[in-house]
């Protein structure tokens, strides 16, 4: 069964920007799915449409089959969201926060409360539970959202850009938890500019441009399409002049720091013995780029020249 | 859970909230209207009362007190629904009941109780300051609390109107600044329309608060400008209107959704 399943969905604001230009998009159950997209793509609308905060122009939209407009409440009682901006009230105690939203759900406030105690102590806000919301961190911020979106256990979880903003540390924490969420069975729906985020999550992703889906695969199969790596390799020993060798193309960044750039079929060990015959030892690789940023910023730079194209 | 139970669920929550919102600050939403309304008891009533003389045949403050008990209720049933709606909007919290399964007329519902409860936490306060100044015999207790209730309700539909169309904190003062405040001191609550010339009581009767201030002293005291029935009338209709303008706003998610 599909999660999500978006049909032909336009959203054109009364400013006459066309947000989207009839996407389409199916999540099935349990995935955990990744939207992506440059700014102002149309992410945060087709989110806004699905939670029902914004009105559609036309199309259809279904959260586990129920239509959100023909079957609105079943629809919503499925669907938990933690938007890109704080959007609680900032001078009401954390706690409150949770039981109100547990109550929009119809939960009863002694239900509620036990609700809210197991979701700030799993997120560790439970100390701070009788602060008023506006004295928590930003990472404490982002956290209350989404202990607020889980409150009525919703199926689908919808997060955009959950991470923005906070530390590394607090961000692993909370991938940690998202994982978690997601094994228990809830499916998860996730935007985000850290694209290592979304290739450390996510099974599935659309990508979407100027209110157009413009790829939707599993993310093995994207990166399997990924023609070129470029990786940066660090040398035990400073190197003074960079040996030239025809089957690979190699670019010294520093005295300790190789770039080279491998095609697919190419092996990393066939690499590392030219080098070591040149005198040159790697201790140590990476990728340059993120491997899902640079095929996102293929697509997007594909997509661009097309429509500069059509308008040419 | 029944759908019925999850929308008292819904309504309740709403209600809490609005009035612990409230309550919160009661310096700022209580005792500001039972200082100003002891200050008018003071004024006009103890000092300058006295060389006014009668009003319809009784003691000039004994005639203003329910014009002055139920302006205060008018402002805060006002004041409360648009202030907090507004900051639900202005802060993106509103949010928080639109992704929920409420349906509109539960939210409308929430937030007019939660006008409805100050307006009758203020009411009550300046009714008991009264009882220093004045000596009430409460005329009918029915039709004092059904105005009472009623007339909370009216404005604070009316706020909650308010508080959609406001783009800005400005927006919600200049209505109760420039349209509330005089229909209600030009609604004879300090006065009687009788010792008006009759054009200005013709136009007086245009005034919707007239009715209310008018059907409230006739619970109070037992005297009235205006026929009950006519005036019962017109508050029922101002409130049935001004419902289904909010639930058409909602609907339509004017001011709320993009």
């Amino acid at each position: 069964m599909n999660a999500l399943s978006i049909r032909n969905l336009h959203k054109r604001y009364d400013n006459g920007f066309a947000a989207l230009k009839g996407i389409d998009l199916d999540v099935k159950e349990g995935d955990f799915f990744a939207l992506l997209g440059p700014n102002g793509a149309g992410k945060s609308t087709a989110i806004g449409i699905i939670a029902s905060l914004v009105n559609k122009s036309s199309g259809q939209v279904a959260v586990f089959g129920h239509d959100i407009e023909r079957e609105h409440e079943a629809a919503k009682q499925s669907i938990g969201l933690v938007p890109q901006e704080f959007n609680f009230n900032q001078w009401e105690p954390v706690v409150e926060i949770l039981v109100n939203q547990a109550g929009y759900y119809g939960i009863p406030r002694g239900e509620a409360y036990l609700r809210a105690e197991k979701s700030l102590k799993r997120l560790d806000l439970w100390d701070r539970r009788s602060a008023q919301a506006r004295t928590l961190s930003g990472g404490m911020k982002r956290r209350l959202m989404i202990a607020r979106a889980l409150v009525h256990r919703p199926r689908l979880l919808i997060l955009d850009e959950p991470t923005a903003g906070v530390d590394i540390e607090i961000r692993r924490s909370m991938w940690a938890f998202l994982r978690e969420i997601n094994t228990q069975g809830t499916t998860i729906i996730l935007t985000t500019h850290y694209l290592e985020e979304a290739e450390s999550l996510c099974r599935n992703l659309a990508i979407i441009n100027h209110g157009r889906i413009v790829e939707q695969s599993s993310l093995s199969g994207l990166l399997s399409r990924l023609h070129t790596e470029i990786f940066l390799l660090n040398l035990r020993e400073e190197i003074t002049h960079l040996p030239e060798l025809d089957e690979y193309l190699l670019v010294q960044v520093d005295d300790v720091t190789l770039e080279v750039e491998l095609s697919r079929g190419q092996s990393v060990n066939d690499l590392f013995e030219t080098l070591s015959r040149n005198g040159i030892e790697v201790v140590s690789m990476r990728n340059k780029q993120n491997r899902l940023e640079q095929m996102f910023i293929n697509m997007v730079d594909r997509d661009r020249s097309r429509i500069a194209e059509g308008k040419a | 859970m029944t759908r019925w139970s999850c929308y008292t669920v819904a309504y309740r929550t709403i209600v809490i909230k609005e009035v612990l919102r409230f309550s919160r600050i009661w310096i700022q939403t209580i005792l500001p209207p039972a200082i100003t309304t002891s200050l008018y008891f003071v004024i006009f009533g103890t000092l300058i009362g006295d060389r006014i003389g009668e009003m319809d045949g009784f003691r000039y403050i004994d005639f203003i007190v329910p014009g002055l008990i139920l302006m205060s209720v008018i402002q805060n049933s006002y004041a409360n629904v648009v202030s907090s709606f507004y900051s639900a909007k202005f802060q993106h919290y509103v949010d928080e009941m639109l992704v929920a399964p409420v349906p509109n007329w539960v939210v409308l519902a929430g937030y007019v109780s939660g006008g409805v409860a100050r307006g009758v936490a203020v009411g009550s306060v300046v009714t008991l300051v009264s009882l220093f100044f004045t000596d009430l015999e409460i005329h009918s207790y029915a039709i004092t609390l059904l105005v009472f209730v009623l007339t909370s309700i009216l404005f604070a539909l009316a706020g909650f109107i308010n508080a959609v169309y406001a783009n800005t904190f400005d927006d919600i003062t200049i209505v109760p600044t420039f349209v509330l405040t005089p229909l209600t001191y030009l609604g004879g609550v300090f006065y009687s329309i009788h010792l008006l010339p009759q054009f200005w009581q013709d136009v007086s009767m245009a005034n919707p608060v007239l009715y209310m201030v008018n059907a409230f002293r006739f619970g109070l005291i037992g005297v009235s400008d205006i026929n009950m029935g006519i005036a019962i009338a017109i508050i029922l209709s101002f409130i049935l209107a001004l419902s289904a303008y909010s639930l058409n706003l909602l609907h339509r998610g004017v001011g709320i959704k993009k």
